[in-house]
């Protein structure tokens, strides 16, 4: 290759890649509806498989089967309830935070986003979100973050919680890789540090999750390590899984972006009729 | 041990214990030891270096992005970052840094997720995570064990708003960044093959590796 057409073709990847920022910076965020209004998308009580209050500095652990919603319910505005999830049908597929922010182009992730596997799948869609604050650049606490923190040793953190809840699946330390943690207001200032924002979280908050494929979910109701909590007193959070209406050809999550699109195009055959 | 660094700038490459060149493209794993200092070159600048770090004597001990950012309260790799594990335990620390900035958020490119960010007609081009599986198998680890990585030398600015990608490097020829081990740690490489996007300048070059013994305790 000679030096003109070396160049011809950076130029050319470089354009493409613009067009595609371009898309995913300007056009996308203008796809996503906002949060869901407090009180609405109300759950068909007969569809509802189980209902269960995660206490404050617990875990929880649910499958999922493709379809079925997780709602999770912050009543009091706990700051912080983490998340990480696996393929149930091979776990050596699992949640990836890098995946989900750098494929959407954004670390923000409300109502209208994916969560992303690293085989480039979708595993699940927040479907519902009145809160629209989640994180998963720093993820949960750990023991040495909630000793800093609250001076206390042996509290009840996220890193201890995905151990053990990884373990209720059979799984172990190496199935597990970053979390998000919902209702967790964090953003990077222009000077790069981390800034929790206050006055975002509600009592009654919730976000619902819409398994893309049959599911291992791990839940830890610990306050995120940034949230100005000076004692820790993290409150009580309700998981409700139940059955949805099935998505339709517009489905928000499924049609928002070109990316998410890829994402379901990569997820689907799994579950095609034979 | 008081070994403290004070300043690895003046090191001779003649001097250093390890030298190799990673071709463009190709994956590299070495096992860097206690107290011994780590360089990565950037050669011809802007090329993305993504890296791995696990315990060498307990592969289940690996490098924690999370555990790294929650630590330091900020949101990027430089001078004076302590590079956690998901023990919570140091494992390098950062002591030199003439590019600025490096990333731990936006993780590796795969086949997979290039379908995603950039067409299926992107998913038969090699990727980093190819190279990591291929070299901790060389370890006896799978993809179980490849976790979201340090990139050297890409940014990837993330604003207020969320809004996140990997733009142009702003390492020049030459770039490099310098890391203490704290413990015996097995370093895993994967020079960026990524053409997609600009974390390689849209053509991918040779990194150097350089490691130095630990210099002798300045007086005991």
């Amino acid at each position: 290759m000679t030096a003109n057409e070396k160049q011809a073709r950076i130029d050319a990847l470089r354009q493409r890649y613009l067009e595609l920022k371009s898309a995913g910076d300007d056009l996308a965020p203008k796809a996503l509806p906002g949060p869901t209004a407090p009180g609405g998308a109300p759950i068909a009580s007969n569809r509802v498989r189980i209902t269960e209050d995660i206490p404050g500095g617990w875990y929880w652990t649910v499958r999922l089967a493709r379809g079925e919603r997780l709602r999770l319910v912050n009543t009091a505005a706990t700051p912080g309830v983490s998340v990480f999830m696996w393929n149930a049908a091979d776990t050596s597929e699992r949640y990836n935070s890098a995946d989900t922010v750098k494929l959407q182009w954004n670390a923000s992730l409300p109502r209208g986003r994916v969560l992303f596997s690293d085989m480039g799948r979708v595993l699940a869609s927040i479907v519902e979100d009145t809160c629209c604050a989640h994180d998963t650049i720093v993820g949960g606490s750990t023991p040495a973050s909630s000793l800093a923190k609250y001076g206390a040793d042996g509290l009840r953190n996220t890193a201890e919680n995905m151990r053990l809840a990884a373990s209720k699946f059979g799984l172990g330390k190496r199935d597990l890789a970053p979390v998000i943690s919902f209702f967790s207001p964090v953003v990077v200032g222009a000077d790069g540090r981390f800034e929790w924002r206050d006055g975002v979280l509600k009592d009654g908050d919730f976000v619902e999750l819409r398994a893309e494929m049959d599911l291992l979910v791990a839940v830890s109701n610990c306050p995120h390590p940034f949230s100005p909590d000076a004692t820790f007193a993290p409150a009580p959070v309700q998981a409700v899984v139940w059955q949805g209406p099935a998505p339709d050809a517009d489905d928000l999550c499924r049609t928002a972006t070109a990316e998410a699109v890829r994402g379901f195009e990569n997820t689907d055959p799994l579950f095609a009729a034979r | 041990m008081s070994f403290i660094c004070t300043s690895t700038e003046t090191l001779n490459p003649a001097d250093a214990t390890y030298d190799f060149t990673i071709p463009a493209t190709r994956p590299w794993s070495h096992v860097v030891k206690r107290g011994q200092v780590m360089r990565i070159v950037d050669l011809e600048g802007q090329q993305a270096v993504d890296t791995l770090f696990y315990n060498a004597h307990d592969f289940t001990e690996r490098y924690s992005a999370q555990d790294t950012l929650l630590a330091q309260g900020s949101a990027y790799v430089t001078t004076g970052t302590r590079l956690l594990s998901n023990e919570g335990r140091l494992m390098l620390t950062v002591v030199a840094d003439s590019c600025g900035r490096h990333d731990t958020s936006a993780g590796a490119c795969s086949c997979e997720a290039n379908t995603v960010r950039f067409g299926h007609h992107t998913r038969y081009m090699h990727a980093c995570r190819e190279n990591f599986v291929i070299e901790v198998a060389k370890w006896g680890m799978t993809k179980r064990d490849v976790v979201p990585n340090i990139n050297f030398f890409m940014n990837v600015p993330i604003e207020p708003d969320g809004r996140l990608a990997i733009v142009d490097g702003i390492s020049a020829p030459g770039a490099h960044v310098d890391m203490v081990a704290a413990m015996d740690v097995l370093c895993v490489i994967s020079n960026c093959p990524q053409v997609n996007n600009p974390c390689n300048g849209f053509d991918p070059t040779p990194v150097r590796v350089l490691i130095w013994d630990a210099p002798e305790a300045e007086a005991a």
